[in-house]
């Protein structure tokens, strides 16, 4: 069958949509075969049922946050959450200050508690190190003699270890002698603010668990091996750094020796008390190490200390600097788990440090975030909590799409009163944007983890007839110009012109109020300007590539290009004025005709 | 539906006209009476607030079977735990009690949960429980306010930059801040309750009520543009007859939005309960029908106002007045030219197609060509001046 030619551009972007439309399914199957990705949407907790945190930083005084610390924050209490055992939870930021955690199920007391807990940040001097799997091999038992042998001085670490070595900086006695420029010091060395008066950052409510006695023989350092009693080598034994349940359960008793992973797990210590207390950091950031050349291009993290950590890091780095390895290495403990343990070069006594490794200068920012956000002793407040049960999720849902039936069925019934055979295009378009709308939100759930809840719900019956708007503003558009006496196929066209215009703007409008809504509304209603947000989108869509393509080849048929009665472009009906050529030089007047019918009558 | 549809017809061709235009300021009354109502609802009896902006807990005891004195029950339950007064109890849905308390911590809420389970008789599974710090809904508003200052701030300059006139702008955020007002106004009036879903349906209703104004609008420009062109209506007659003209398809369009939000708000008031779907559904609802009425009623009236005091409008109008008066007959897109303001506020027939000397000697009805008498033809200069 020949194509009309009139029908060729309508039906180029018709193949094109349906192009899209396989495309998009064809991604999702793709991708629910492949990978993991469901092929429902995927649910909020209000729908799935589960319990949903929001978590606020508590902040002492006139303290400070900034966007490093919360996504470090985030990132403690992912830890945390999969510590606590949780699967499939979610952790986010929300409007730069606050964490959402959603969590499956009712999560426990005791888990919500770990959840807000402060942070701990702390320096203790290692005792021991081994591999973070558990070991069956004797119990180290003295320090000395376990331990590889090496320097002080030795810019050389233990080998094996990736740690980063701690090198002085600033102080008068060291500067000249570790070979670190002068002018770096004192460019990088804020003053010491001694504002904080030094107090243990934390006092963890010591529920034993792993009960550490406290030594036998009193030691007489925090290095001293006797700190390494026999329960704190059993756990150390014991302990699988690998298991991040095990490595939560770590009791963080500033006063005692304490067993503890590395971050990555892949070490284990056993670490004399706290010296240091996060408190007691004024501040830490990273950057390039600077000689008087300027940059050298190696990554370093600073640190700098108030008047109290300052005498305690001082303390403890002239105390270990000279012991042999590892017990020459300052672990910096951030909770419960140990961020990086340098070697001091010397005894570093003018209130900051400069930690320099194999630092990339994301690595160092990493670094220097972690210790500033421990050095900020946060806990978190509960704002919100959530509980909703999985029935009472599966009833919303249930009723909520109850509601979508029945709106778009109402919508339906409507556009047919009302627009006759014309409705149909309606429907269609409706079906097919409903279609667009459910795989694209399918797809956001696996590829960006958006969840769809009960406002995301309404969003989208809402936009139901937000949809339906746009039609209705092309065909009423389409029947002004019959009514003006155009032909069926040119008032489709240049109807189609105008409405455009309209329907854009319009949509634009709208779309606009889903982004602000989007950007700045808080709460779990964000989903609801996000799927007003898709489906002003998909509207745009679904009305300039289905709706006016179908419309003008429609308008090429008999049943709507002469105006049938039931087509819903009937130009009598619309009280067409203009004459209109009858054919046999007559011309037929459509409002006479019916101004003269209605005088019959 | 064939009277609905004729209806548009003749307010397309101005056999029907209603006059929104001129008759502004009885609109301007109606909805300074609204605004009143709102403002006395705003300051006389105050917003419900939900639990979010009070701060408190909430549980929640759904599958209950035996809803007797629930209310007493759950006091009882709740008693030995809470000392305060305001515990809130109701029923939502058929089977669901709703607690609302103070701010109860951990172990309150624990001890809470179980008595309450083991007062309706139900496993502990079946009770949710949330709580809310007062800050959580102070936070959410504070949002919401600068996201409104957002909005506001870019789409007049999207609205300015499209219709070309600052005062289009003005005219729609009028409508706007009419149509907010009046919502928020019905719901201290009525006590609905207001929760954070409810201040996003609010600003949903931002959107909304700017979708119909601009739809309405953009006609509005049309109009005017011929009409200035023409010189044969005035400003406020080319306004009106736009108002006129997208009238069905306000209506439609509102309908349409309507039923989908109405059959959420049926949906949830009846089956549902408070949540998240009532609330934004409620003030979608309210606000969609408010919004309609100002986009026809306020926005363009307002325009027509503005736009009337400029001095080349004021010229405008006179020469659309003389050109009425000595072709008067042939005004057949008949904007009710000044029409007084007494009689029937609503619908008035206006000219017909076909006035006097409509029909020829013989009786039958003459096209309207033929009334306006011969066009002129081209002249074409003589041979010698060719």
């Amino acid at each position: 069958m020949a194509i009309n030619p009139r029908n060729r551009g309508p039906l180029r972007t018709l193949a094109v949509l349906i192009v899209i439309i396989f495309g998009l399914y064809g991604l999702l199957a793709a991708a629910s075969s492949l990978s993991d990705a469901q092929r429902t949407p995927k649910l909020g907790l209000d729908l799935e049922g589960g319990t949903q945190l929001i978590l606020t930083p508590k902040l002492v005084g006139n303290q400070t946050i900034n966007e490093g610390q919360i996504t470090k924050a985030v990132d403690i209490i992912r830890q945390r959450v999969d510590g606590s055992g949780i699967s499939e939870a979610e952790v986010t930021t929300q409007g730069g200050s606050n964490i959402v955690v959603s969590l499956p199920g009712t999560p426990d007391k005791a888990t919500i508690a770990s959840l807000q807990k402060s942070s701990a940040l702390s320096f203790r001097s290692v005792l021991t190190v081994g591999p973070g799997a558990p070991t069956p091999v004797a119990t180290p038992t003295g320090t000395a003699t376990t331990t590889p042998t090496g320097t002080a001085t030795s810019k050389a670490k233990a080998s094996g270890s990736s740690t980063p070595t701690a090198k002085a900086t600033g102080t008068a006695t060291s500067g000249a002698k570790s070979g670190f420029p002068q002018s770096l010091a004192a460019a990088t060395t804020p003053p010491p603010t001694a504002k904080a008066t030094a107090k243990p950052g934390t006092n963890p409510t010591a529920t034993p668990q792993a009960t550490i006695t406290a030594p036998a023989t009193k030691p007489q350092n925090p290095s001293d091996p006797a700190w390494i009693t026999a329960d704190v080598s059993a756990a150390y034994t014991a302990l699988n750094c690998n298991n991040p349940k095990e490595v939560e359960a770590i009791v963080d008793d500033p006063a005692k020796a304490m067993v503890t992973c590395s971050q990555d797990g892949q070490q284990k210590y056993i670490l004399g008390p706290s010296e240091v207390f996060g408190s007691q950091v004024t501040n830490a950031t990273s950057g390039q190490k600077q000689n008087q050349s300027g940059s050298t291009g190696e990554w370093e993290v600073l640190l700098s200390f108030n008047s109290a950590g300052s005498t305690a890091f001082c303390n403890q780095t002239s105390r270990i600097v000279s012991l042999p390895a590892p017990r020459n290495r300052s672990a910096v403990v951030l909770d419960n788990r140990v961020i990086t343990d340098p070697v001091p070069q010397t005894a570093l006594c003018a209130g900051n440090a400069s930690i320099t490794g194999s630092f990339t200068g994301a690595s160092a920012k990493v670094l220097a975030d972690q210790i500033k956000f421990g050095a900020l002793p946060m806990s978190f407040t509960r704002q919100t909590q959530d509980t909703i049960s999985p029935q009472l999720g599966s009833d919303q849902l249930r009723l909520g799409l109850i509601a979508g039936a029945i709106g778009l069925l109402l919508v339906v019934l409507y556009s047919l009163l009302q627009y006759r055979a014309l409705g149909l295009v309606t429907v269609s378009s409706l079906v097919i944007a409903a279609a667009i709308s459910y795989a694209l939100v399918t797809l956001l759930g696996w590829s960006y983890g958006f969840r769809l809840t009960m406002a995301g719900v309404t969003g989208l019956i809402v936009s139901i007839g937000i949809t339906a708007d746009s039609f209705i503003i092309y065909f009423e558009r389409v029947r002004d110009e019959v009514r003006d006496g155009r032909q069926l196929r040119a008032a489709v066209e240049t109807g189609w012109v105008r409405a455009r215009r309209t329907i854009l703007i319009s949509d634009g409008v709208n779309f606009l109020a889903a982004v602000v809504l989007y950007a700045l509304a808080a709460s779990n209603v964000r989903g609801f300007a996000f799927t007003l947000m898709l489906t002003t989108i998909v509207d745009i869509v679904v009305v300039m590539m289905f709706t006016h393509p179908m419309l003008s080849i429609l308008a090429g048929t008999k049943f709507f290009g002469e105006g049938h009665k039931w087509s819903g472009l009937d130009p009598e009906r619309l009280g067409a004025r203009t004459a209109s050529y009858a054919g046999r030089g007559r011309v037929t007047i459509a409002a006479q005709r019916a101004a003269a019918q209605g005088s019959q009558s | 539906m064939i009277s609905f549809s004729n209806f548009g017809n003749d307010l397309y061709s101005g056999k029907r006209s209603i006059d929104f235009v001129g008759r502004q300021k009885l609109w301007y009354a109606v909805s300074a009476l609204m605004l009143v109502l709102a403002a006395i609802g705003l300051f006389g009896r105050h917003l419900n607030l939900g639990l979010e902006f009070r701060g408190g807990s909430e549980f929640r005891v759904s599958s209950v079977t035996n809803l007797d004195n629930f209310e007493t029950r759950g006091k009882n339950a709740i008693g030995t735990l809470h000392t305060g007064s305001d515990v809130v109890i109701t029923k939502i849905n058929t089977d669901t009690v709703r607690v609302q308390t103070e701010k109860f911590d951990d172990t309150q809420a624990n001890s809470a949960e179980a008595a309450l389970a083991n007062e309706f008789k139900v496993g502990e599974n079946k009770i949710s429980f949330s709580t809310v710090g007062a800050s959580w809904g102070a936070s959410v508003s504070q949002k919401a306010l600068t996201a409104l200052i957002w909005f506001l701030i870019l789409v007049s300059l999207v609205l300015a930059a499209y219709f070309r006139t600052w005062k289009m702008s003005l005219a729609a955020l009028i409508a706007l801040a009419h149509d907010l007002v009046i919502t928020v106004g019905i719901y201290a009036l009525a006590g609905f309750e207001v929760t954070p879903a409810s201040v996003i349906g609010f600003l949903t209703i931002l959107g909304y009520s700017l979708y119909d104004t601009v739809v309405v609008f953009d006609k509005v420009r049309e109009n005017t543009t011929a009409a200035i062109g023409s010189g044969r209506m005035s400003y406020s007659q080319a306004a009106n007859q736009a108002v006129n003209q997208t009238l069905v398809r306000s209506i439609n369009t509102s309908v349409v939005a309507l039923l989908p939000v109405g059959s959420i708000l049926f949906i949830g008031f009846f089956l549902l309960g408070p949540g998240t779907l009532l609330d934004l559904s409620l003030a979608l609802f309210i606000g969609i029908a408010v919004g309609t009425y100002s986009s026809i009623f306020i926005a363009t009236p307002v325009l027509a106002d503005l736009r009337e005091r400029e001095p080349a409008m004021q010229k405008l109008k006179k020469q659309a007045e003389r050109y009425q008066s000595t072709k008067g007959r042939q005004a057949t897109a008949a904007v009710s030219i000044g029409e007084p303001m007494n009689g029937d506020a609503r619908i008035q027939d206006t000219i017909p197609v076909t006035t006097g000397g409509g029909t020829s000697a013989a009786g039958r009805p003459l096209h309207p060509y033929v009334q306006t008498g011969p066009r002129n033809q081209p002249k074409r200069p003589p041979k010698s001046k060719r």
